[in-house]
C-alpha cells in the first residue's frame, strides 16, 4: 500500500502519556447517559444517530410496501386489487415518504451518526437541535404515514400541482396532510443542515484543514448549503397553497390573477436540487468507501471536491427540466437543457475518479464493494437516461411516462439506496457490530437483480405509451409483458429487502464491543478511531487526508489520551471549536446537559401541526404554547451558561484556549447567520412570487382595479420605524457591559415597540389602499410578504422579551452575552427584511407608474 | 335485462377493446415531428448504450486487469479525459444537434394551419374546430386530414391536463388560464391513441382519446356532418329514446345539434354514435356499452361527472335511449 512510504517518523504526542487516571472518570461522568425514562432526553449522536438511521430505514420499508401494492395492481391489465382513490393515495404517499421521510432524513441521519467521529470531534455543536429534529421527524412521519389507513393520505402526486390540489378540486383533508404534515418535517431537514454546516466548518479536529477534510464532510457541507437554499422554496410553496386553501388567497387560481405555474416554479426550484441533495451525500459516501475497499487514496481528490461544489451550484439551474411541456418558449428551454448537460460533467468526474481509484488499488470483494459496484452500474445507466431527458424534444415524449419512472428510480436507487447500503455494511462496525457477509451478499444480489428487473422494462413500457400515475392500463397496447416483468422484479427486490432486514435484526448491535477489531476494513480516516460516549478519548491531531494510513500509531496515541483535550476541562460535556479553513483551535465549547426542553418542544411542534391539519384551532393554540414553552425552557437552561472555571485550558501542544467565547467567533453566531440565510431565501421566494405574478398579470392588472398602490406615508413611517428598531437593537448590544443594565433593557424595550408599531404601519399601508388578499393575487402576494415580515417581528419581540428576562434574572452581562448577540442579529435581519419588502411593495409599482 | 348485464359489462370496463400495439408510441411516427423526435431518440438510445458499455468496460478493466496494465488509470489525466473532456465534446455536439431538432419542431410551415381547440376536463376532452364555427364540435376524438398542418390550441376547463399523441408529437400541457399551442402534420392516415399525461385526479387513468387521421375528402365530409343538425329519429324506438333523453334531463349537460339541448358540461353528443369510444376511451362504443354507461357510469368510472341512471330509468327506456344515441352517426 502506497501510504506506507509516506509514513512520518513517530512524533511527540500533543499531550504527555500516560494520562492521570482520574481524568477519564471525570469525562465519563460528564457524558454518562441519563437512565430510565430520561434516556429520551439524551442527545448523544451515538444514540440519536443509529435511531435516526433506523427510523429512515423503517420509512423505506413502509414506502416500499406501498410500491409492492402498486406493482401487484399493475402486474396485469385491468386488475382491481385497489380502487382508484386508494391507488392515487398509495402512489402519492410512496413518493412523498420516499423523498421526504426516507431519502433526505437517511443521508442526514448517517451524517449525524458518523460526522463527529469523522471530524475527530466529540459531538456536533447543537446536539439538542439534532435530537429535536429526529423527534419531530419520527412523530410527524408516523402520523403522516398513518393517514393512509384512514383514506386521508394526500392523493395529488408528490408534487401536488394546483389547481388539482386547490380547495375546489381537493376539498378533503388529504392535501392539508401533505402541506402541513410534510411541510413541518422540512424544519427537521433544515435544523439538521444548520447543525451539519456549523459542525463541519467549526468542529474539525486541529490540523484538519479544508484540504485534508474527508470527502464525506465536503459532500455534507454542500448538502447543507443546498438544503439552506432549496428547502425554503417548498416551505413557501406549501404555505402559499395552504393560505389559498384555508383563506382563499388566490396565488394559483387564474380567475383571480394567480397562476398554477407559480407552484411549479417554486416546487421545482426545491425539487430539482432535492435530487442532488440526496445524491451528493451518497456520492460522498462512495468517495470514502471506494478508497478503503481499493486500499488506496482517492484519485483526483481535488477534482472530486470541485465536482461536489459544482453540482451544488448547477443543480439550482435545472428546475425547468420538469416543465418542458408547460409551453415555456423553446429558447428559454435550451438554456436549461444546456444546464442539464453541464451537471452531468461533475457526475462524470466522480465516476471516473472511482474507477481510477479501483484501478489504482487492489479491490477487496467485500459486501460494501458489491454495493459500490452495483451503484456504479445502476447510477451510470440512470445518469445517461438523465442526459436523454435533458434533451428537450426527447423529453416531450418521455415526460410523465414510465420512462421517467424508470429514470428516477435508477438515479435514486442507484444514486442513493445502493450507496446507503454500502455505507450500512461499511460503517456498521464503526458504530456497533458488523453485519453478516453471507446475508449481505444475498441481499446485494437480490436487490441488484430486483432493481434492474423492475425498472429496466419501464423504459420500454414508457416508450410503448404508458403514462405514469395510472392505476390500470388497457391490454393490446403492448404493455403486458413489461409490466409483468416489473412486478416480478419488485418481488425480487422485496426479497432482498427482507434479507437485509433480517441481517440488521440478527446481527447489528450498536455500541462498542470489548475486543472488537476497531478499524474493521483497515481504512484511513478518523471515524475508525476508538469511539465512546464522549467520542474519541482525545481529539486527534490531523496531518493527512488519511491520518490512520499516515500514522498507524495514531489510533493508540489517541485512545490513550495523548492528543488534544483528553479531559473534561470544565467537568461538563465539551467540544473543541476550530477555525473554519485551517482548523486552528479557538475555544472549548461547553455543551448543554440533556434536558426535557427539546422533548417538550418537539411534542408541542408536532401537536401544533397535527391540530392545524384537522383545523382544531384551540388544540393548535395549546400545542403552540406548549412548544413555545419547551423552546424557552430549552434555551433558558441549555444555552448561554456564561464563563466557567477554568477560564482557559491547555488542550495540548502548549495551545491554551478559552472555555468561553462571545461574538462572531462563536458557533452560535454562525448558526444564527445560517438561519438568517434560510429566512432570507424564503423571503426571496416570496418577492420572486410577487414579481412572477406581476409578469403574468401585466402592468394593467398590477394593482388590479379597486386596489391601489400601498399608502406611501405609512410605508415611509414603517421604513423609519424598522430602521430605528434595528438600530436600537444594535445599540443595546453595544451598551451591554458598558452602561448600566437598565439602559440596555430600555433600549431593548424601545426596539420592540418600534418594530411592533412599524409592522402595524406596514400592514395598514396595504389595507388602507384597499388591498385585500382574497380578491386578487396582487393582494395575496403583497399580504404574503407582509405576513412573513410580521411573523419575523413577532419572533423578534419574543427574543427581545427573552433577552430582557435574561437581564432581569441576572443572566446577561458583558461576558455572558450570547443571547444578546443572537437577538441583535435577528433584530437587524428583521429590520433589513422589512425595508426590502417595503421597497418592493411601495417602490416597484411607483416605478412602473 | 341491461341491469343484469351490467356486472359483466363493468368487469372489462377498463379494457380498451380494439386497442392494438403501435397506436400509442413515439417509435411509430405518423408525421414529421414525431419522426424527428424518434430519430433523436434512437440516436440517444444507441449513443447511451455505447457509452454505458465503454464505462462498464473501463470499470471491469480497473477491477480485473493485471496491475501493470491498469496503472495508467491512477492518473489525474484519466479522470480529466473521461470525466471532463469526453462529456464536454459529446454533450456540445448533442446540444447543437438537439437545438436544431427543437428549432425544426417549432418552425411553422403554413400561415393558416387547421386550428383545433382541445379543452381538457375531468376526465374527458372537448374538441372544437374554431375555423368552422361553433357547431364544429366533438369530444374524446380528434379528427384531422392527412398532409395538412394542424395547430392545437390547448386549454383546460378545470385542472392541469396534458395532451399526448405520441405517434404525432410530444406532450403539451393544458393549463388553466393559458392557451398552449402545438403544431404538427400527419403524413399518413391511421387511428392513433392519445392519453392524458398530467395527473388530473381520480380517473386520470381513464382519460384517453382517439385521433383519426383521414384523407382530406373524408375529413371534410365528417366535419360537415358534425356541423349539421341531427336527423329526426328514424323509427318509433329511436323517437322513444329521444323523448327519454329530454325527460331524464340529459340536455342540461349534453348538446345535440338541431335540438334545444345545448349543455356544455358534458361531451357534445350530436354524432356520438360515430365515435370510436365512450367515456374518453374507457369503453368501446355500441348500443350495449351506451346503455351500460348511462346506467352505471359511476361503477365503470367512479368519480366522473356523469351520474348513474341505472335506478332512474327502466330497462326499456334505457335501451331506447341507447338506440337513439347509437343512431346519431
Amino acid at each position: 500500500m502506497d501510504h506506507a512510504v509516506q509514513q512520518a517518523a513517530p512524533a511527540r504526542t500533543p499531550n504527555p502519556l500516560p494520562r492521570p487516571p482520574e481524568e477519564l472518570a471525570r469525562m465519563e461522568a460528564a457524558w454518562r447517559m441519563p437512565r430510565g425514562i430520561a434516556l429520551i432526553t439524551e442527545y448523544n449522536n451515538n444514540l440519536i444517530g443509529p435511531l435516526f438511521v433506523g427510523t429512515a430505514l423503517l420509512f423505506f420499508l413502509l414506502a416500499g410496501i406501498l410500491a409492492l401494492i402498486m406493482r401487484a395492481q399493475l402486474a396485469f391489465p385491468g386488475m382491481q386489487l385497489v380502487d382508484p382513490a386508494t391507488y392515487n393515495q398509495i402512489f402519492t404517499t410512496h413518493g412523498t415518504v420516499m423523498m421526504f421521510l426516507f431519502a433526505v432524513p437517511a443521508v442526514e441521519a448517517v451524517a449525524i451518526t458518523l460526522m463527529p467521529a469523522m471530524l475527530g470531534t466529540r459531538e456536533l455543536p447543537f446536539p439538542r437541535l439534532g435530537a429535536y429534529a429526529w423527534m419531530i421527524y419520527t412523530i410527524g412521519g408516523l402520523f403522516f404515514y398513518g393517514s393512509i389507513f384512514f383514506g386521508a393520505a394526500p392523493d395529488g402526486g408528490w408534487f401536488m400541482y394546483p389547481p388539482l390540489t386547490s380547495k375546489a378540486y381537493s376539498p378533503g383533508i388529504n392535501t392539508d396532510m401533505y402541506l402541513l404534515g410534510i411541510g413541518f418535517i422540512e424544519i427537521s431537514a433544515i435544523a439538521g443542515a444548520i447543525e451539519l454546516i456549523v459542525g463541519i466548518l467549526r468542529c474539525r479536529a486541529p490540523g484538519m484543514t479544508l484540504g485534508r477534510m474527508p470527502l464525506y464532510a465536503w459532500g455534507m457541507l454542500v448538502f447543507g448549503a443546498m438544503v439552506i437554499f432549496a428547502f425554503p422554496a417548498i416551505i413557501i410553496a406549501s404555505t402559499l397553497l395552504e393560505l389559498e386553501r384555508a383563506f382563499g388567497w388566490p396565488f394559483f387560481l387564474p380567475e383571480r390573477g394567480g397562476d398554477p405555474l407559480l407552484w411549479q416554479h417554486l416546487f421545482w426550484f426545491f425539487g430539482h436540487p432535492e435530487v442532488y441533495v440526496i445524491f451528493l451525500p451518497a456520492a460522498a459516501m462512495m468517495s470514502m468507501i471506494v478508497p478503503a475497499m481499493a486500499g488506496t487514496r482517492l484519485v483526483a481528490h481535488g477534482l472530486v471536491v470541485m465536482a461536489l461544489v459544482g453540482t451544488g451550484f448547477l443543480s439550482f439551474g435545472l428546475w425547468v427540466h420538469h416543465m418542458y411541456a408547460t409551453g415555456i418558449p423553446p429558447l428559454s428551454l435550451s438554456f436549461f437543457a444546456a444546464a442539464g448537460f453541464a451537471v452531468s460533467i461533475p457526475s462524470g468526474i466522480q465516476v471516473f475518479a472511482w474507477i481510477a481509484t479501483f484501478g489504482a488499488g487492489r479491490v477487496r470483494w467485500e459486501v460494501p464493494t458489491l454495493f459500490s459496484l452495483g451503484f456504479l452500474f445502476i447510477f451510470v445507466l440512470g445518469g445517461l437516461t438523465g442526459v436523454m431527458v435533458s434533451v428537450t424534444p426527447f423529453d416531450w415524449q418521455a415526460h410523465d411516462t414510465y420512462f421517467i419512472v424508470a429514470h428516477l428510480h435508477y438515479v435514486l436507487i442507484g444514486g442513493m439506496v445502493f450507496p446507503l447500503l454500502a455505507a450500512l455494511y461499511y460503517w456498521a462496525p464503526a458504530v456497533g457490530s458488523a453485519l453478516s457477509d453471507r446475508l449481505g451478499r444475498w441481499a446485494f444480489w437480490l436487490l441488484f437483480a430486483g432493481t434492474n428487473l423492475t425498472f429496466f422494462p419501464m423504459h420500454i413500457s414508457g416508450f410503448m405509451g404508458m403514462p405514469r400515475r395510472i392505476y390500470t392500463y388497457p391490454s393490446g397496447l403492448g404493455l403486458e409483458l413489461w409490466n409483468l416483468l416489473s412486478s416480478i422484479g419488485a418481488a425480487v427486490f422485496a426479497a432482498g429487502a427482507a434479507v437485509l432486514l433480517l441481517d440488521i435484526v440478527l446481527h447489528f448491535r450498536p455500541g462498542n464491543r470489548p475486543g472488537q477489531k476497531r478499524n474493521y476494513w483497515g481504512a484511513g480516516t478518523a471515524e475508525w478511531l476508538n469511539n465512546y460516549n464522549y467520542g474519541p478519548r482525545s481529539i486527534p491531531r490531523i496531518e493527512d487526508r488519511y491520518p490512520l494510513w499516515r500514522d498507524p500509531d495514531l489510533a493508540r496515541q489517541v485512545d490513550e489520551g495523548g492528543h488534544y483535550l483528553p479531559m473534561a476541562a470544565t467537568g461538563r460535556r465539551e467540544a473543541l471549536v476550530t477555525s473554519p479553513a485551517e482548523a486552528k483551535p479557538q475555544y472549548v465549547a461547553v455543551l448543554p446537559y440533556p434536558g426535557w426542553g427539546n422533548v417538550v418542544a418537539a411534542i408541542g411542534t408536532c401537536g401544533f401541526f397535527f391540530a392545524l391539519t384537522g383545523t382544531l384551532l384551540i388544540e393548535a393554540a395549546l400545542c403552540f404554547l406548549l412548544g413555545l414553552g419547551g423552546f424557552i425552557w430549552w434555551l433558558w437552561t441549555g444555552s448561554d451558561h456564561g464563563p466557567l472555571e477554568p477560564r482557559t485550558v491547555d488542550i495540548g501542544d502548549g495551545i491554551r484556549v478559552p472555555t468561553h467565547a462571545t461574538g462572531a467567533v462563536t458557533h452560535s453566531w454562525w448558526a444564527m447567520v445560517t438561519t438568517m440565510l434560510v429566512s432570507g431565501t424564503a423571503f426571496a421566494c416570496l418577492l420572486g412570487s410577487w414579481l412572477f405574478l406581476w409578469l403574468v398579470n401585466g402592468d394593467a392588472m398590477w394593482p388590479p382595479p379597486g386596489q391601489g398602490i400601498p399608502a406611501g406615508g405609512f410605508g415611509l413611517l414603517a421604513l423609519g420605524l424598522y430602521a430605528a428598531g434595528g438600530l436600537l437593537g444594535w445599540t443595546a448590544a453595544r451598551l451591554l457591559g458598558r452602561w448600566p443594565a437598565w439602559t440596555v433593557r430600555v433600549a431593548l424595550l424601545l426596539a420592540a415597540a418600534l418594530l411592533a408599531v412599524g409592522a402595524a404601519s406596514d400592514g395598514w399601508a396595504l389595507w388602507s389602499a384597499g388591498i385585500r388578499p382574497e380578491e386578487h393575487a396582487y393582494g395575496a402576494a403583497s399580504f404574503a410578504i407582509f405576513a412573513w415580515q410580521a411573523t419575523h417581528v413577532a419572533i423578534s419581540l419574543l427574543m427581545l422579551g427573552y433577552t430582557i428576562a435574561r437581564s432581569l434574572a441576572g443572566k446577561l452581562d458583558g461576558e455572558r452575552r450570547v443571547t444578546m448577540d443572537n437577538t441583535q442579529l435577528f433584530v437587524l435581519y428583521t429590520a433589513g427584511q422589512g425595508c426590502v419588502g417595503l421597497a418592493l411593495l411601495h417602490g416597484f409599482p411607483r416605478l412602473l407608474a | 335485462m341491461i341491469r343484469a348485464l351490467l356486472p359483466a359489462l363493468m368487469l372489462p370496463a377498463v379494457m380498451l377493446l380494439g386497442a392494438c400495439s403501435g397506436v400509442q408510441t413515439p417509435l411509430d411516427p405518423h408525421g414529421g415531428q414525431a419522426a424527428r423526435i424518434a430519430g433523436l431518440s434512437w440516436l440517444l438510445f444507441i449513443g447511451g448504450t455505447v457509452i454505458f458499455g465503454v464505462v462498464m468496460a473501463l470499470l471491469a478493466w480497473a477491477l480485473f486487469a493485471p496491475a501493470r496494465l491498469r496503472a495508467a488509470m491512477r492518473s489525474r489525466g484519466f479522470v480529466v479525459g473521461g470525466g471532463i473532456v469526453f462529456p464536454v465534446v459529446t454533450l456540445a455536439a448533442l446540444l447543437a444537434h438537439s437545438l436544431g431538432v427543437s428549432r425544426a419542431l417549432v418552425t411553422p410551415r403554413e400561415d393558416r394551419p387547421l386550428r383545433i381547440e382541445v379543452i381538457g376536463r375531468q376526465y374527458w376532452w372537448e374538441v372544437r374546430y374554431p375555423d368552422f364555427g361553433e357547431h364544429a364540435v366533438t369530444a374524446n376524438e380528434i379528427r384531422l386530414p392527412v398532409g395538412r398542418e394542424v395547430e392545437l390550441l390547448l386549454s383546460s376547463g378545470d385542472v392541469i391536463h396534458s395532451l399526448w399523441i405520441p405517434n404525432l408529437h410530444g406532450k403539451m400541457d393544458m393549463i388553466p388560464g393559458r392557451v398552449n399551442r402545438q403544431r404538427f402534420t400527419a403524413d399518413r392516415t391511421g387511428v392513433l391513441r392519445g392519453q392524458c399525461t398530467e395527473f388530473c385526479g381520480l380517473q386520470h387513468s381513464l382519460m384517453a382519446f382517439w385521433t383519426v387521421v383521414q384523407e382530406p375528402a373524408e375529413f371534410d365530409a365528417w366535419l360537415a356532418r358534425q356541423q349539421a343538425p341531427v336527423p329526426p329519429p328514424a323509427d318509433a324506438r329511436a323517437a322513444h329514446g329521444m323523448r327519454v333523453f329530454g325527460e331524464a334531463g340529459c340536455g342540461a349537460c349534453h348538446a345535440v345539434r338541431g335540438t334545444e339541448w345545448r349543455g356544455r358540461l358534458g361531451p357534445d353528443l350530436s354524432r356520438v354514435g360515430s365515435r370510436l369510444s365512450l367515456a374518453a376511451g374507457a369503453l368501446e362504443n355500441h348500443r350495449g356499452t351506451l346503455a351500460g354507461w348511462i346506467a352505471g357510469a359511476q361503477d365503470i368510472k367512479p368519480g366522473n361527472s356523469m351520474p348513474a341512471y341505472g335506478r332512474a330509468l327502466d330497462g326499456d327506456d334505457l335501451l331506447a335511449l341507447a338506440t337513439w344515441l347509437e343512431s346519431l352517426r
